[in-house]
């Protein structure tokens, strides 16, 4: 047998991709994908209509989406983070069914409890064999983990693997395996390599985001939780990787030996991994070249899928066994709940991703983020989306003080001891608006053109148009 | 107490709405070398709104200004005086007539705003060999005068020798500073390490300026804060003394005890002043919660 | 204060706002574009009106792109601004 076929279009084909179905796609490509645009491309020159399309992510290269959302080839919508570009006109309500919002467990656990279903999936592969074996970790479009991309394999009623590292069969380092696979497509050019992962990441040099960073670590330090075995993640921007910066200063200057990071991995995790202040690395995604290298060539560097990182729908997740995370927010509002899918117009502009998962498993979640950015008072009476409620978020740390759950009384006395600027949430409210100016509310439209939904399924929040002028 | 003294360019909205926020005891709102000629207007003007308008509350405010030989300097202090920083740092002082001619503009823009006469104060800029010289005589010029600061960059261009990060050329400097700062009754601070990335330099260079009896130092990056205000701080044994000499002293007045002495060592003046002065840092860095 | 000449203030950098104003001699003329027009154009515009009147100006063209600055630099750059294209009137 042979499930190498000639082209995007055979394949499409063979898999009998009908009016009305569901297409998914990883987010691993990033903004360098080509894959997700050049199945939409060929469905739509072969005339298909109504499609949903699932993608973990959608990033700006994915704009072409606009167009076949005018022309109905595409009809909905299913992701965990989608970039400004579309955002901007799925908030401007291009599209007449509501984009479905999940997180990047809920993703998974919605298509393992079966109500989410996927008729065809199609997977970018940095390299494949003619079986369909396949890994991220090798090939020019390398991108590392595939952790997003395997319950599309083992759920999706039909699997075609595109690659453009065709490799002799058998793949010597197996991440999805041929048993899901039904069909193996070689093209030129999965993705732009520039563009799926950046070079280094580094860490931010702006004195208010060190400064936050700063005060987080001392609120990690001051927690109780650094301490041997010790398991943490944080994110590749702004603050949060600084975070991880002074924590590994901390830990050096107590010796202390962590036991995994988590999360989207870049080098600088890698390489707190390497100097021993973490025993393993469990990595959904990759986030620059040094993280590829690792998951390569380092043991106790683990490719993880989604289920195993955050789904509500398997037995234990890891998410679940993580000590502390650190996570950004474009507005918290006065009860902690954290919007990172709307900027403050209320355009789409992001997601949950694993947001509401690492802060509902973790036991410490700490949103770092700048006061007011741009003269916007980061607090709010009400968050114009809420991607993660209130009840799993712990602490949030900005430049003018940091604001504790009231929930969490222990650890609030335990950061006033320390000698932290502790402040209650309507103070530092006050605090950023009597800088700012109290802003105007932004009045959205009557049209739902997003539902939120929060890992277990449930509804969490509808985000409504954008009114234009 | 002015652990840590950070510049920030005068013509940076962000920078200077931020600035009270990065750690540093004191910010120095630049109108000199971070402000291009062309734009000392716009610097001066965006300073003394940012003054207007906001409050500082976390620290301590000082304003470098313009120097004396430029066209700029009566007009920053005639900007900035009426909203009182606390503290104006002239710069290339070379002897206390210049620090008594800026004190007596000061005292124009005072009476003419209805302020009280010397209620701003000078922390003149020493970065030229006659300065150095001149230390005592600047330090004695005038009641304004709070302090001495080394800036050792232009120092050593007019000594004519290379800045280095070990600072041999500038060792003279700052003990003559020091040394001129204290017979004053004042305080001495060092000049700013310029490795912005040499976090080790740093911390030695700063361990070397504790050492030479400097109060604090002033730094260019937000980034050497932290490592500038910990060199500066009392460390937690220090602390813990000072403590145990109060309680001692207490505890000698309840008996009426002459002298008094702590672990075998007689408690005298000296001792209880700089139990006092780790005391009162101690409460200024943290709230006085550590014991 | 009158408008005689083309001049710029501010920058394009976020919490700061770029300026440029040029003579006018019938009406006032104000464009405003800013980052965060939906919340604060109100306070904008009051920031712009207010140094306006504080310098005298009755007529000019003003174009503001605002970056989300405070109050006091729209005050601080519309202040460098007109003082550096306009003259005192007699």
């Amino acid at each position: 047998m042979s499930k190498l076929v000639a082209s995007v279009r055979e394949a499409i084909e063979k898999t009998g991709l009908k009016d009305g179905m569901t297409i998914s796609f990883h987010h691993h490509m990033r903004n360098g994908d080509y894959v997700l645009n050049m199945v939409l491309a060929e469905a739509a020159a072969m005339g298909i209509k109504d499609l949903t399309v699932n993608a973990s992510s959608i990033f700006d290269i994915h704009e072409p989406l606009i167009e076949h959302i005018r022309n109905k080839v595409v009809t909905g919508i299913e992701c965990n983070y989608m970039g400004g570009r579309v955002g901007k006109a799925i908030s401007e309500g291009i599209l007449e069914k509501p984009v479905i919002f999940r997180t990047h467990g809920g993703r998974a656990g919605d298509m393992e409890n079966g109500s989410s279903k996927i008729d065809i999936a199609f997977l970018a592969a940095p390299c494949a064999d003619n079986m369909g074996n396949c890994s991220g970790k090798y090939g020019p479009s390398a991108c590392g983990s595939l952790g997003y991309a395997f319950s599309d394999a083992m759920h999706a009623a039909k699997t075609v693997v595109i690659t453009d590292n065709l490799v002799p069969y058998p793949l010597k380092d197996t991440s999805i395996d041929e048993g899901y696979v039904d069909y193996v497509v070689e093209v030129p050019q999965i993705g732009d390599p520039a563009k799926i992962v950046s070079g280094t990441t580094k860490i931010t040099r702006d004195p208010v985001g060190l400064r936050i960073a700063s005060l987080a670590a001392q609120v990690v330090k001051h927690s109780g939780y650094l301490k041997d075995g010790f398991s943490f993640q944080t994110g590749a921007g702004g603050a949060s990787l600084a975070v991880a910066k002074y924590v590994e200063e901390m830990m050096k200057k107590e010796n202390i030996k962590g036991s995994f990071c988590m999360g989207g991995i870049t080098g600088y995790m890698v390489d707190m991994a390497n100097k021993g202040f973490f025993e393993t690395i469990l990595d959904v995604q990759c986030f620059d070249l040094k993280a590829i290298e690792s998951i390569r060539e380092n043991p106790k560097h683990q490719e993880i899928s989604a289920m195993r990182y955050a789904s509500p729908a398997a037995k234990s997740a890891a998410v679940d066994s993580l000590d502390v995370v650190i996570l950004g927010a474009t507005q918290v509002d006065v009860d902690f709940n954290v919007n990172v899918h709307t900027d403050s117009n209320g355009y789409i502009m992001g997601g949950s991703g694993g947001h509401s998962d690492t802060a509902a498993g973790s036991k410490l979640a700490i949103i770092v983020a700048p006061l007011i950015r741009a003269r916007l008072p980061l607090i709010v009476d009400r968050v114009l989306c809420k991607s993660t409620p209130g009840e799993t978020v712990d602490v949030v740390v900005t430049q003018r003080g940091i604001a504790v759950n009231p929930r969490q009384k222990e650890l609030k006395e335990k950061l006033i001891k320390a000698g932290l600027p502790v402040k209650d949430i309507e103070e530092l409210k006050q605090i950023a608006e009597e800088i700012s100016g109290v802003p105007r509310t932004v009045e959205m439209g009557d049209k739902t053109v997003a539902k939120v939904l929060y890992r277990d399924g449930t509804l969490l929040d509808v985000i409504k148009n954008v009114k234009t002028i | 107490m002015r652990r840590t003294m950070l510049f920030l360019p005068g013509n940076t909205p962000n920078m200077l709405i931020n600035g009270d926020t990065l750690g540093a005891d004191t910010v120095i709102f630049d109108l000199e070398d971070a402000v291009s000629p062309d734009e000392k207007d716009a610097a001066r003007i965006l300073v003394r709104n940012t003054l207007k308008y906001q409050a500082f509350p976390n620290c301590e405010i000082v304003v470098r200004i313009n120097p004396t030989d430029t066209e700029f300097w009566k007009e920053d202090l005639k900007a900035v005086i009426p909203l009182k920083p606390d503290v104006i740092m002239p710069t290339k002082v070379s002897g206390g007539d210049m620090i008594r001619q800026v004190s007596a503009y000061m005292a124009e823009v005072e009476k003419d705003s209805g302020m009280e006469e010397g209620t701003v104060k000078i922390l003149p800029l020493i970065e030229t060999a006659l300065g150095v010289e001149k230390a005592f005589d600047i330090a004695s010029s005038d009641s304004r005068v709070i302090g001495l600061f080394l800036g050792g960059e232009d120092f050593t261009a007019d000594m004519h020798c290379k800045r280095t990060k070990e600072g041999q050329e500038i060792f003279y400097a700052r003990t003559r500073l020091v040394c001129a700062a204290r017979a004053c009754g004042i305080e001495a601070y060092d000049t700013p390490f310029t490795d912005v990335e040499d976090m080790e330099g740093l911390e030695r260079d700063t361990e070397f300026a504790k050492s030479l009896g400097f109060a604090g130092k002033a730094v260019i990056s937000p980034r050497h804060v932290d490592i500038v205000n910990a060199v500066f701080s009392p460390t937690e044994s220090e602390i813990e003394y000072a403590h145990d000499v109060m309680d001692a002293i207490e505890e000698g007045k309840r008996q009426g005890k002459g002298v008094i002495s702590l672990r075998g060592k007689m408690i005298d003046a000296p001792i209880v002043k700089r139990a006092q002065q780790v005391l009162e840092m101690e409460k200024a860095i943290y709230g006085g919660a550590c014991r | 204060m009158k408008i005689i000449k083309n001049a710029v203030a501010g920058t394009l950098e976020s919490s700061d706002l770029f300026i440029q104003v040029e003579p006018d001699d019938e009406e006032l003329h104000l464009e405003i574009d800013s980052v965060v027009a939906n919340q604060y154009m109100d306070a904008i515009r009051a920031a712009v009106m207010k140094t306006l009147e504080e310098f005298h100006v009755t007529t000019g063209k003003i174009f503001i792109k605002d970056k989300g600055a405070l109050d006091c630099v729209i005050c601080a750059r519309m202040e460098t601004a007109l003082k550096r294209g306009g003259v005192e009137e007699s």
